[in-house]
């Protein structure tokens, strides 16, 4: 059992939570994610792992309210436990002195990002991070970023905080002033990172992704997280959760993400169903 | 003529006791639910099948046994109505009898070299195996082995397949401390994750793994070993004199055709995890699954034929549920008791059918198999008749749920993490045959992971081969 330490409310419907996992917290690396399940009758879930404490013997994972799992999911309190927490997973992301890093995050693809940016500063780059959220209430990690970006950019959909507008724009708009940018991450909602990849394409910077793909076991055994990348098909959970960006086929992985909506529907009408016999 | 032979004077052939057939559920029944489909034998009928097996002195049955179960002697105290010490005894070869008798392929193996068979039909060895293992346990009679003095020395069994199981039982029985490392939330590897519930009930496979937890094995679940843990750092850091690996097959293969990647398809391993290991079909769990209208299944083994009938379960009266094999029927791998239960269930089998590609909507979500035929040439390296393309024979299958169920290969975590374990061109782990023993010092490998995908009583031989070289390893 993994108890949860600490939890902290960070926007409307984003939760981050301190789990103890000592094993993991002891092997894992930037870039690579957990698959947890609150209880016995519960999904297996992926979540990235944000940070962790070798002292404590913690995880921390940012949690979004999205659908049915992650909406029981924060509701958990401290000292409530997860049955199961698997990882490290996935392939750790590849860090290296690349020069000059554009990271680009929208929602709670921030928080996977999070780890990225404090990683590469580490390894001698400078940082610029697109912080992006659909309006200020929603923006998170914001001073975390900063702490850990030599340049943070913050953009909202609505322009209530920050620039107004996309974070691939932004991205756009810093290549046009002649910026050197040498590398290129995009963490967050599937069509951002497709809008990402066009941004560079033509100027061939090198740009990855972190693929929210479907998964169940997170270790290579079912396929559900088939990703198709150039002419080859990966396993986002074994070859990623990153890949090259201009290779990934983001429509497939849209699809994909539509094709249990009705199923899902249906949990989150039981939730409210549930909710509203309590109430009365 | 015929008549001419009735009449002749019946010698000793009126004693002669057909083999007994096993009660089992109709298919209308079962179709709807995951309870078991084979009911098993009675007492009565146990006894009249335990009465056909001649007691041979040469006894050619536990030889086609992988695990040699001393075949005519828990025979024989089944007949004194001895149940109880009939499960004893065959425990002393094979921890996991209730299983065994349930998915062994009997049929290729002890009761292929049955001398009763020569004339007749063979003794059910499994059928009693079940029987005897199943009284045991519903009588509350399971009793556990003596156990050696503590050894002081620790083993680490990465895995908990049938293999794993059954090296952990030995080791623990030779007074060894255990520590079970598995990757998934539950023990019992293939057993728990693939095997249907109406073919191998998960709670028999709970209590027959509950044996080892009761000799006091440390479990240690959601520990993916080459990621949460190395073999090198369980040994260096973590103190393990020896570490069995029994880590199996568990990567699914694909077609590598056009469309493989829509929505709607999916391998045998997602759809029976789904299922199984995550209880889909039950109300109370979150996971969900998809079946739809017209279900194709690729391939024909035992792994096509779970995934085929599980479908037709889940899916309910108005999904037809197709298999789609290249060969002819009686090339299908599966083993005969599981293609006549499909085709009971109303299975439907496109034989000598090969896909070419799928085909899909405007979501991305698969509408169509399209499929050529075949006609059987030459043998090819198997034996087995090759099956070639007929030119011109392109055809449509409808199908929105296509289950691919072609194999498995060895994954690779704890290869790419342990460079002194030397692996074939399949990714499985060399190990020597007698011993189990790898190109690494203090390593042992058994089961799927060395043979590529087998059976649960091969896994469980090679657990017993490895588990005699580590107590070996460990007293030299
Ligand atoms: C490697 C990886 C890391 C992730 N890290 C985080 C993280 O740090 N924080 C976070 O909040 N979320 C993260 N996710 C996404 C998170 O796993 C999903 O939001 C969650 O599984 C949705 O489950 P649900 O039952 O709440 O929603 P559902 O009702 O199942 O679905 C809601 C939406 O989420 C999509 N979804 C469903 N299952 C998954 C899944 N397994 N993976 C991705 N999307 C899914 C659906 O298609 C739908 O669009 C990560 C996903 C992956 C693959
Ligand atoms: C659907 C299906 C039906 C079958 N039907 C039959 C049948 O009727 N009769 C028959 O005899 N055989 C059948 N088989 C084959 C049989 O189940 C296998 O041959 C047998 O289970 C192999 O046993 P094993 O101990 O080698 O490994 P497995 O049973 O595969 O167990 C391996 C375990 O190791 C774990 N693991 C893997 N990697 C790691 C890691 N790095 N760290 C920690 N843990 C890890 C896995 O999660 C798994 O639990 C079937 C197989 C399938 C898939
Ligand atoms: S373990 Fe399998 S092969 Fe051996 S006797 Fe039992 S059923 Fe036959
Ligand atoms: S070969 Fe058949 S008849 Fe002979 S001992 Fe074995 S089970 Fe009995
Ligand atoms: S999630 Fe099952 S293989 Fe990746």
């Amino acid at each position: 059992m993994h108890k949860i330490t600490r939890k902290r409310v960070l926007a409307p419907k984003i939760t981050r939570f301190s789990v103890e996992a000592p094993e993991v917290a002891r092997a894992r690396k930037p870039g690579q994610f957990v698959v947890i399940r609150a209880d016995e009758t519960s999904e297996r879930v992926p979540l990235t792992i944000v940070d962790s404490d070798l002292e404590k013997g913690t995880i921390d994972l940012i949690i979004q309210d999205a659908g049915f799992s992650t909406h029981v999911l924060s509701g958990y309190e401290e000292g409530d436990e997860l049955t199961d927490v698997l990882g490290p997973l996935g392939k750790p992301t590849h860090m290296d002195n690349f020069g000059t890093v554009v990271c680009v995050g929208g929602g709670v693809g921030t928080a996977v990002l999070y780890p990225i940016v404090k990683g590469l500063k580490e390894a001698g780059n400078t940082v610029i991070t697109i912080n992006g959220a659909r309006n200020k209430e929603l923006l998170i990690l914001e001073e975390e970023l900063g702490a850990v970006s030599d340049e943070l950019i913050i953009t909202t959909d609505d322009g209530s905080y920050g620039i107004k507008g996309f974070g691939s724009t932004v991205l756009q708009g810093l290549i046009d002033e002649g910026k050197k940018i040498d590398f290129v991450v995009a963490i967050g909602p599937t069509m951002m990172m497709k809008a990402v990849a066009e941004v560079t394409r033509p100027y061939e910077i090198p740009t990855i992704a972190s693929l929210n793909a479907i998964m169940i076991d997170g270790t290579g055994m079912c396929g559900g997280c088939r990703v198709t990348v150039g002419d080859e098909v990966k396993f986002a959970c074994v070859d990623g959760p990153e890949f090259d960006a201009h290779l990934v086929d983001f429509d497939e992985q849209i699809a994909k993400h539509h094709y249990y909506d009705t199923e899902q529907a249906c949990q989150m009408e039981k939730i409210i169903a549930d909710a509203e016999q309590e109430r009365s | 003529m015929a008549e001419e032979k009735r009449s002749r004077p019946p010698r000793k052939k009126k004693e002669r006791i057909p083999r007994q057939e096993m009660p089992v559920r109709s298919p209308e029944e079962r179709n709807r639910d995951f309870n078991e489909v084979t009911l098993g034998f009675s007492e009565e009928l146990a006894l009249t099948e335990a009465k056909r097996c001649l007691q041979c002195p040469t006894h050619p049955c536990v030889d086609g046994c992988p695990v040699s179960v001393d075949i005519p002697g828990f025979i024989h105290l089944v007949t004194e109505g001895d149940f109880i010490g009939a499960a004893q005894k065959i425990k002393e070869t094979n921890l996991l009898p209730a299983v065994c008798g349930r998915v062994c392929p009997q049929e290729e193996q002890c009761e292929q070299v049955c001398v009763v068979g020569k004339i007749d039909q063979p003794v059910a060895i499994g059928r009693l195996e079940r029987f005897v293992a199943d009284y045991e346990r519903e009588h509350g009679k399971v009793s556990l082995p003596e156990i050696a003095p503590k050894s002081g020395k620790k083993v680490a069994v990465i895995g908990s397949g049938p293999a794993s199981i059954t090296v952990s039982y030995e080791l623990l029985q030779a007074g060894h401390q255990v520590t079970i490392y598995e990757a998934l939330h539950e023990l019992g590897g293939v057993l728990v994750y693939g095997i249907p519930e109406f073919r191998l009930p998960k709670s028999i496979v709970a209590s027959e793994i509950d044996t080892i937890k009761k000799l006091g094995a440390e479990i240690k679940l959601n520990m993916l070993i080459g990621k949460t843990r190395t073999i090198d750092q369980l040994m260096e850091e973590d103190g393990f004199d020896a570490v069995f690996i029994g880590t199996g097959a568990g990567l699914p293969v694909f077609l590598n055709l056009p469309g493989e990647n829509l929505n709607g398809i999916s391998s045998a391993n997602e759809f029976l995890t789904r299922v199984n290991l995550m209880k889909a079909y039950r109300e109370e769990y979150v996971t969900p699954v998809k079946v739809g209208k017209k279900v194709a299944v690729i391939g024909a083994g035992n792994v096509a034929m779970d995934s085929a009938r599980s479908a037709k379960r889940v899916g309910g009266d108005g999904t037809e549920v197709s298999i789609i094999y290249r060969r002819a029927r009686d090339q299908m791998p599966a083993r005969e008791e599981e293609i006549h239960h499909a085709e009971e269930e109303g299975i439907i089998f496109n034989l000598l059918t090969n896909p070419v590609r799928f085909i899909g909507d405007e979501k991305n979500n698969v509408t169509q198999v399209e499929c050529i035929k075949m006609e059987l040439g030459e043998p090819d390296d198997s034996g087995r008749r090759r099956p070639i393309p007929i030119e011109g024979s392109e055809h449509i299958i409808e199908a929105d749920t296509v289950i691919v169920a072609l194999g498995t290969r060895p994954r690779k975590f704890i290869a790419e993490t342990t460079p002194d374990l030397k692996t074939s061109k399949w990714g499985t782990f060399l190990a020597d045959e007698e011993t189990g023993q790898t190109s690494k010092q203090g390593v042992f490998a058994g089961g799927d992971i060395v043979t590529g995908s087998a059976t649960v009583i091969k896994a469980m031989g090679a657990g017993r081969v490895a588990a005699k070289a580590i107590n070996e390893y460990l007293a030299g």
